[in-house]
């Protein structure tokens, strides 16, 4: 819907990618596009993501607005090259002369019983890059305001799409080409007593450990952290200072994870407001399992209710 | 470059690749850029190419040309039309199961049986093989177990752990990636001065990857024995061969490589398995690498999670399935009274029961524990990884159900 809008709105947005045109998309998620808009304007490329992410560095750098996908977060590897090398620093380079208004948008993450290689979030991978953002929203409504801005952001932004939201949550959207903004969480819930900090599909979960912690009386505050790059530090602190507890919850392994920076940036700046240590509650490190064990890898409401529980042992 | 022109002189549309048709020669720059006379402003010629085609059984199950030896043998070719029928009742069962919540996205094979096959019974078992993930003929023949290729769909790892030669290579889902492994082990293979080759699969769509020109180039430059697949079965997911390629064949790809390029018919399992045969003997004599493009075509959607419906026709499928792989052998080999309705009725009765009996391995097989995702990390696993490995135990069964 927010591409359908840009598309009709900026006639410099694209769409192109891996059957995203005559097929709709493996998630259906440029389903209409091509009869509305044609196939100047709505690309099915050749299979190679590379291409797909080096087409956009040149499309943007005169004047287009790509949105491109990868068809899976899985697949994002050959065109790291041009991501890393060039996408994200172009600007930067050319002191601004030439810039690549790019989204690069993939679905991301797993519980969707998916074969080998479809269900990765290596979102630290592409956070670590200067000059990405990279953008992960948690319901179908702030997807759509996410894109919108996304789209209409002048650098490149990587953003990520929870392949389990794609079935798992129905929400009625207005059209109404309003975009939300970058770089800031959403609280999700407000509580006083721990701060629990996620993104992505994992987001789910979260939200019910929550319900049952408030049934035990204890108050959690969700903070959905949304652009996952730059990471809106402010929001985060100033709920640490209110709860004086802090737990990351992502799906993503746990080594050098964002969930890792994250408590860097508590660590560094609000360590004297915490009363416990913090919990990270993550997927492991090792590869994500074919189907049959990925919900024992992604981490389940009882681990992220222990986790807070922990935290509170604290007085 | 070449001043031959065919009578076609329109740009070539990928749409000759489906009329099976042989050959090609490139449009000439001098005639179509210079538009000038051959020879004129000093334009001349450096090097030509052409593509040969290869078929021996055409779709009525005529024979068109002077067969090789081991097609002269009626036991050979039964041998072929079994694997063929058997991996296709499999493909069947492993639809069925998917449909009915037993097995998880699954990628058909249906209409691919005579390349799969073909380049199975060309190879030798000291051959290393590295398929994409619909090579189900290939990987039968070379010994794989129905159960394996049931628990790797079926979301266990331990179906890539299978029954087939040992240095194999597994299911391969990121595209292109493994033409690279293929000429890694032929490089290997030549390291050691061992008479063995590679053969790498890909489809048309990863023709289109970086990876597969890299992989042909180094072949090329190293003269490893290396015999590429390129199954082209028309459909990359929802993307036509003619909106993958403006090149003509695929097999002339195999050209800027600087090594020889052949396109044979895909759904003749007799042409496929003496193309490769061929390649392979000339690899293991050191003649160094070969493209092989099969002309096919997929028979079914992408996977089990597409619906090939949305973007292409019923009519092109309904002709596809008149020159589909079985046909043209079963009718040869009744012509020669080496197969008969009832034998082939007593043939997938054989394989029915094999299949059923696979599903019934693989439903018995309990699942892996969660330790799984641990153990086969590292030779030495690091310390760090028994606090999480406690933790997975503790909470095992906790997480949601996947749908």
């Amino acid at each position: 819907m927010a591409q359908a809008w840009e598309l009709e709105h900026d006639p410099s947005v694209i769409v192109l990618g891996e059957d995203v045109g005559r097929s709709g998309g493996v998630f259906r998620a440029t389903s209409g596009l091509i009869e509305r808009f044609g196939s100047d304007r709505v690309v099915d490329t050749p299979l190679a993501e590379n291409m797909i992410a080096g087409m956009c560095v040149g499309m943007s750098a005169q004047g287009m607005k790509p949105v491109a996908e990868i068809q899976f977060m899985g697949f994002i590897y050959p065109a790291v090259d041009q991501i890393v090398n060039h996408m994200s620093r172009l600007r930067h380079r050319t002191r601004g002369r030439l810039t690549c208004p790019v989204v690069l948008r993939m679905p991301h993450g797993g519980g969707i019983h998916a074969p080998e290689h479809h269900s990765e979030s290596v979102e630290s991978m592409l956070a670590h890059i200067p000059g990405l953002r990279v953008v992960c929203p948690s319901s179908p409504g702030r997807a759509y305001g996410l894109l919108l801005a996304a789209i209409r952001d002048p650098d490149p932004v990587i953003f990520l799409e929870p392949a389990r939201i794609y079935r798992l949550v129905k929400q009625e959207i207005a059209d109404d080409g309003k975009a939300l903004p970058l770089d800031v969480c959403y609280i999700l819930r407000e509580g006083d007593d721990v701060t629990v900090v996620t993104w992505g599909a994992i987001t789910v979960e979260v939200l019910k450990a929550a319900e049952q912690l408030a049934a035990q009386g204890i108050s959690a505050e969700v903070i959905d952290l949304t652009t996952v790059s730059p990471i809106d530090s402010e929001t985060i602190l100033d709920s640490v200072a209110k709860t004086g507890r802090l737990v990351i919850v992502h799906e993503a392994a746990r080594n050098c994870g964002v969930g890792a920076e994250i408590a860097a940036i508590v660590a560094e700046q609000g360590l004297f407001d915490l009363v416990a240590p913090i919990q990270r509650v993550t997927g492991f490190d090792t590869i994500m399992p074919l189907y049959r064990l990925e919900n024992d890898y992604i981490p389940s409401v009882p681990r992220i209710v222990d986790a807070v529980k922990a935290t509170m042992e604290h007085p | 470059m070449n001043q031959r022109v065919r009578s076609r002189d329109c740009p070539l549309s990928g749409n000759d690749n489906l009329s099976n048709e042989p050959g090609y020669t490139a449009a000439s720059f001098d005639q179509h850029v210079m538009r000038s006379t051959p020879g004129a402003y000093g334009v001349k010629t450096v090097a030509e190419f052409k593509v040969e085609y290869l078929r021996y059984l055409d779709p009525q199950g005529n024979i068109t040309g002077e067969l090789p030896a081991f097609a002269k043998d009626d036991a050979a070719l039964l041998k072929m039309f079994a694997a063929m029928l058997r991996a296709r009742i499999f493909d069947t069962k492993a639809i069925n199961l998917q449909r009915t919540g037993k097995l998880g996205t699954y990628a058909s094979c249906l209409g691919q049986e005579a390349t799969h096959v073909g380049v199975g019974a060309a190879t030798r078992p000291e051959d290393s093989v590295a398929v994409v993930y619909r090579e189900i003929g290939t990987m039968f023949w070379r010994g794989v177990r129905m159960t394996d290729v049931l628990l790797y769909w079926g979301g266990d790892e331990r179906g890539n752990d299978f029954g087939g030669p040992k240095h194999d290579f597994p299911w391969c889902v990121p595209i292109a990636t493994q033409m690279l492994h293929a000429a890694g082990a032929a490089m290997a293979f030549k390291a050691r001065k061992e008479r063995r080759c590679a053969i790498g699969f890909i489809g048309d769509g990863g023709t289109s990857e970086g990876s597969f020109y890299e992989a042909i180039n180094l072949a090329g430059v190293k003269h490893l024995p290396v015999v590429f697949m390129v199954v082209n079965n028309k459909w990359a997911i929802s993307v036509p061969i003619e909106e993958q390629t403006a090149a003509r064949t695929l097999a002339q790809k195999a050209i800027a490589a600087g090594i020889p390029g052949l396109q044979v018919d895909g759904n003749d399992v007799i042409a496929v398995r003496d193309a490769t045969s061929r390649a392979l003997e000339k690899a293991r004599n050191g003649g160094g690498p070969t493209v092989i493009e099969t002309l096919t075509y997929r028979l079914s959607d992408h996977t089990t999670a597409d619906d090939a419906t949305r973007y292409r026709g019923v009519d092109e499928v309904n002709d596809a399935w008149q020159v589909e792989p079985l046909i043209r052998l079963r009718k040869l080999l009744t012509a020669r009274g080496a197969l008969d309705e009832a034998q082939e009725q007593a043939m997938k009765a054989e394989f029915t029961r094999e299949v059923e009996a696979a599903a019934q391995e693989y439903f018995n097989t309990a699942k892996q524990t969660t330790d799984s995702m641990f153990d086969y990390l590292f030779a030495n696993p690091p310390r760090q990884l028994e606090t999480q490995k406690a933790i997975a135990r503790r909470y095992a069964g906790t997480g949601r159900p996947s749908h």
